[in-house]
């Protein structure tokens, strides 16, 4: 066993449920999220064929990229849940191993994005572009801000883990982080499918 | 350095604004010379600045929206003097720009900083009680909601004196508020003032959904909960549903503004209508969230004055349920006459129409539990039939405007204006005033005084109507809402009339503010020594006045929808338990005040555009945030003997005031089945001070 067993294992379990009171609020605060980024999809679906003369989706999309990083993203939610394993199991220090590698692929999906939005904006597709660009950035931009947070979360868990070990509280955090992360996967499911997808099959093969 | 802001924006054209700034600054040092004086820092840090319970908080929301009552009322009147005095063709006093501020400030104040804060203190306050809790699920956050609804209220003060507010109405619609017809700050502080506060009121939706949902005593399943806690619920759930679409809106606008993108602009394939579709996607419901939880306050009111439980408590409460979903359906009727196709509007005109059902089994029910009640004519039952009456021509205006047809000849007219008031003063100031009475004396150990407070009634009831009926008929005669001017000599007539309203209603204001200074000097006379002045049926009228901290020495057991009442009845209010024990309640913390203040010069700084600060409140705001999280030492402890001195207390005050003798005449629940001989008046029983 990695780590001393200096707390209660089934208090541990009990924090981490999805149906404590936090963790139900927390539910709650995910809801205001979801409509958060209904409007942002209604946004592009809505603008998503007002290219002012400027750039179409199939001018700067790339189905390569995005498929990498929706592959990371994929993957840290798999990683996720293996932590949450750990954490069952009252291992601490596999549960910081499986955060770490949850964050790698995180920062790799995040870079992946930021220098997908560096290219787009060289080839001189900015966001003040048009409307379609507009909304392109404003949803996918949202999106991996919440990832940025996620991230900085993950950070503040791991030293949490590291500092207070696994204790109730820190496992009852780790629970709202888990939601947050899996949210997020779904969340870029529907950005893949509606954005990047029906985006590149309009414009032919990439 | 300063981004945009510059010594200009210290300059004001309009000498009236600059007499406005001279009262806020020296109201301003006033206040702060008074607290120095007495020395009332340290008191008001310890125990309001960094306190996390959730009576206090309600108490600091109120003294919000009475400050934003004043200043949005003061918009409001000098509108109404412009309309007035200006004549056919005339200058009148004020610019046009002005009176575009005036209107836009009236509107955001009174929605945001006066009605939001004002029900959401009184949930505050009366939630945890009805339901037999210690406080809210979330303490803190709680906190952080209050301060976060006073740093964006600064954020519309500080407009007053660096820069300008709005000019593009309450709702902001694009494109005139878009960069190229509003280039000045006045939108930018409109942006963030609502987002601030809007972001406080989604964390308290959030709050108040786990609270009702996860912390009820044992026993109140949810067809035992009281009506207002139900109302709550439901406008809970919208808040959290609807308040992203504004952040959206908003915050879509704000880039748009800021770094120039193309979401609601005119050109480069920019959709402004989608602006307005999103603005009411969140201000239909908010039009809800306003009215139920006064629904609520109206429900509780009826069957404490009538002595009489609710009729029909089930269809209440499907009734609630209906207009929240509802509410969702309906928000393309604020721009019919913006080109949808007829079939479109119609289907929205249908759906407006069936909110008048639920509306009306409501109206019903109140008569209802009126019908063969006892009836006490006290100030929250007059508001209550002031509300019936008012509210349902309201509603017939409202239905009325919902026809698409009908619209088109009156959409942005007076007769809006008229129809809108007409809803929400009734719907929504009235609940809130009732409510403050109703709820008054739990949270100060006294009553308020009913003489002033029919003054209050009066001039807000008399003042309505003659404010308001005129301008149906200016709707009718074709005015449009906004002008600053006009050349129709046959509408001054009616505008002088709307503006004596608006003198009335300021004496209903003036009353109020009396109303709380009388009963402030009287409160030796006015005490509530019981806890349960009115005779009450829910929760929080079975512990003292005021409540000590953790509210409930022992947490309830709920056996009956009305659960104080059952008490009462089968004899078993206010029992001991053979020990009491040790409670755990959360520790005050700076922290609501830290990230307040760094939203504030957030949004000031996204004004100005002076972006490193803005971007150090942000890294300032998450290292609180992560600072505090390290943090697991949060609560404290009231030792069990704190709390067996604190009833012992109690009980002496119940026996003062013979209450024991009073709960044995009570046998009956008091509904219309009751005979007559045995009912006992709880507000014409032996306590000190019975309001006159």
């Amino acid at each position: 066993m990695a780590s001393s067993p200096s707390y209660d294992l089934n208090r541990v379990r009990a924090a981490a449920r999805a149906d404590t009171e936090v963790n139900f609020g927390f539910w709650a605060y995910l809801m205001s999220d979801v409509v958060l980024f209904s409007m942002l999809f209604l946004a592009y679906v809505n603008l998503s064929q007002r290219f002012a003369g400027g750039p179409t989706p199939a001018d700067i999309f790339s189905l390569h990229g995005v498929f990498l990083e929706t592959m990371a993203l994929l993957a840290s939610s798999l990683t996720f849940g293996l932590a949450m394993v750990s954490l069952h199991q009252g291992r601490k220090n596999h549960i910081i191993g499986w955060l770490l590698a949850t964050a790698v692929l995180g920062i790799y999906f995040l870079w992946h994005e930021v220098s997908e939005f560096v290219h787009i904006i060289h080839e001189g597709a900015s966001f003040t572009r048009s409307g379609f660009l507009s909304a392109y950035f404003g949803l996918v931009g949202t999106h991996g801000a919440h990832v940025f947070f996620g991230l900085i979360w993950i950070a503040t868990m791991i030293a949490q883990l590291a500092v207070k070990g696994l204790t109730p509280p820190v496992a009852s955090r780790l629970a709202r982080l888990s939601l947050f992360w899996h949210f997020l996967d779904l969340v870029w499911i529907c950005v893949f499918s509606t954005v990047y997808l029906p985006g590149i099959l309009a414009g032919g093969s990439s | 350095m300063f981004g945009k802001l510059t010594l200009d924006a210290l300059y004001h054209y309009d000498p009236i604004i600059v007499f406005a700034n001279v009262i806020m600054i020296g109201a301003g040092v006033l206040v702060v010379a008074l607290l120095t004086y007495y020395r009332k820092w340290g008191y008001l840090y310890r125990e309001w600045f960094t306190t996390v319970d959730h009576k206090k908080i309600g108490v600091v929301y109120i003294v919000i929206a009475l400050i934003f009552l004043l200043r949005g009322f003061i918009d409001a009147a000098m509108v109404r003097g412009q309309q007035a005095t200006v004549g056919a063709g005339g200058e009148g006093y004020l610019s046009a720009a002005h009176f575009a501020e005036l209107f836009t400030g009236h509107g955001t104040m009174m929605i945001f900083f006066m009605a939001m804060p004002f029900l959401v203190g009184l949930m505050n306050i009366a939630i945890p009680l009805q339901i037999g809790a210690r406080d809210v699920s979330f303490p803190l956050l709680n906190a952080i909601s209050v301060w976060l609804t006073a740093a964006a209220g600064a954020l519309v003060m500080i407009s007053l004196l660096v820069g300008s507010f709005s000019e593009a109405g309450w709702s902001g619609y694009t494109p005139f508020s878009g960069l190229e017809h509003s280039p000045g700050p006045g939108v930018d502080y409109w942006i963030w003032a609502l987002q601030i506060s809007g972001i406080s009121t989604t964390l308290t939706g959030v709050n108040f959904v786990t609270t009702i949902l996860k912390k009820r005593a044992p026993g109140m399943t949810l067809m035992r909960m009281p009506m207002f806690t139900w109302t709550v619920l439901c406008t809970s759930i919208l808040i959290v549903v609807s308040f992203p679409a504004l952040t959206v809106a908003l915050a879509l606008l704000a880039l748009d503004r800021s770094v120039g993108t193309h979401f609601f602009t005119s050109i480069m394939g920019g959709d402004q209508m989608m602006y307005i579709n999103m603005f009411w996607l969140w201000g239909h419901p908010e039009v809800y969230i306003l009215v139920l939880p006064a629904f609520g306050i109206f429900s509780e009111v009826v069957t404490t004055y009538c002595n009489k439980r609710l009729f029909g408590y089930t269809s209440m409460v499907w009734a609630t349920m209906a207009i929240a979903f509802l509410s969702f359906g309906v928000w393309v009727h604020h721009f019919y006459t913006m080109g949808q196709d007829p079939l479109r509007n119609s289907i929205f005109g249908i759906a407006t129409m069936v909110i008048a059902i639920p509306t009306g089994v409501k109206i019903y029910d109140w008569i209802w539990t009126m019908f063969r009640g006892r009836i006490e004519y006290k100030l929250p039952m007059l508001w209550t039939l002031g509300f019936l009456i008012t509210f349902v021509m309201g509603g017939m205006s409202g239905v009325l405007l919902a026809i698409p047809g009908a619209d088109y000849k009156m959409h942005n007219s007076l007769f809006l204006v008229a129809h809108f008031h007409n809803v929400l003063i009734p719907g929504t100031m009235f609940g809130l005033l009732a409510g403050f009475y109703y709820w008054w004396p739990k949270v100060f150990g006294f009553r308020l005084d009913e003489k002033w407070g029919r003054h209050s009634f009066w001039g807000w009831l008399v003042g309505f109507y003659v404010a308001f009926v005129p301008l149906y008929m200016l709707g009718i005669m074709g005015m449009p809402r906004r002008m600053v001017t006009y050349d129709n000599p046959t509408w001054q007539f009616w505008l002088v009339i709307a503006a004596i309203g608006a003198i009335i209603v300021a004496y209903g204001i003036f009353s109020m503010f009396m109303q709380i200074y009388v009963s402030w000097r009287d409160r030796e006379k006015n005490a509530d020594l019981t806890g349960d002045p009115w005779g009450g049926r829910t929760l929080e009228w079975a512990i003292p006045s005021p409540p000590p901290e953790y509210n409930f020495a022992v947490v309830p057991e709920v056996r009956d929808r009305d659960a104080f009442m059952e008490m009462k009845v089968k004899n078993r209010a206010y029992e001991r338990p053979a020990k009491y024990e040790d409670i755990h309640m959360p520790k005050s913390t700076p922290l609501p005040i830290v990230v307040a203040a760094l939203s504030f010069f957030f949004g000031f700084a996204y004004v100005w555009h002076i972006w490193w600060l803005a971007g150090l409140c942000v890294l300032g705001t998450v290292a609180a945030v992560i600072a505090r999280s390290f943090n697991d030492e949060t609560e404290f402890v009231i030792p069990a003997s704190q709390v067996q001195a604190d009833e012992d207390a109690f009980h002496a005050r119940l026996k003062q005031a013979d209450v024991f003798t009073y709960i044995d005449g009570i046998q009956e629940f008091g509904d219309e089945r009751t005979p007559a001989g045995q009912y006992v008046s709880p507000t014409s029983r032996a306590t000190s001070g019975a309001p006159g």
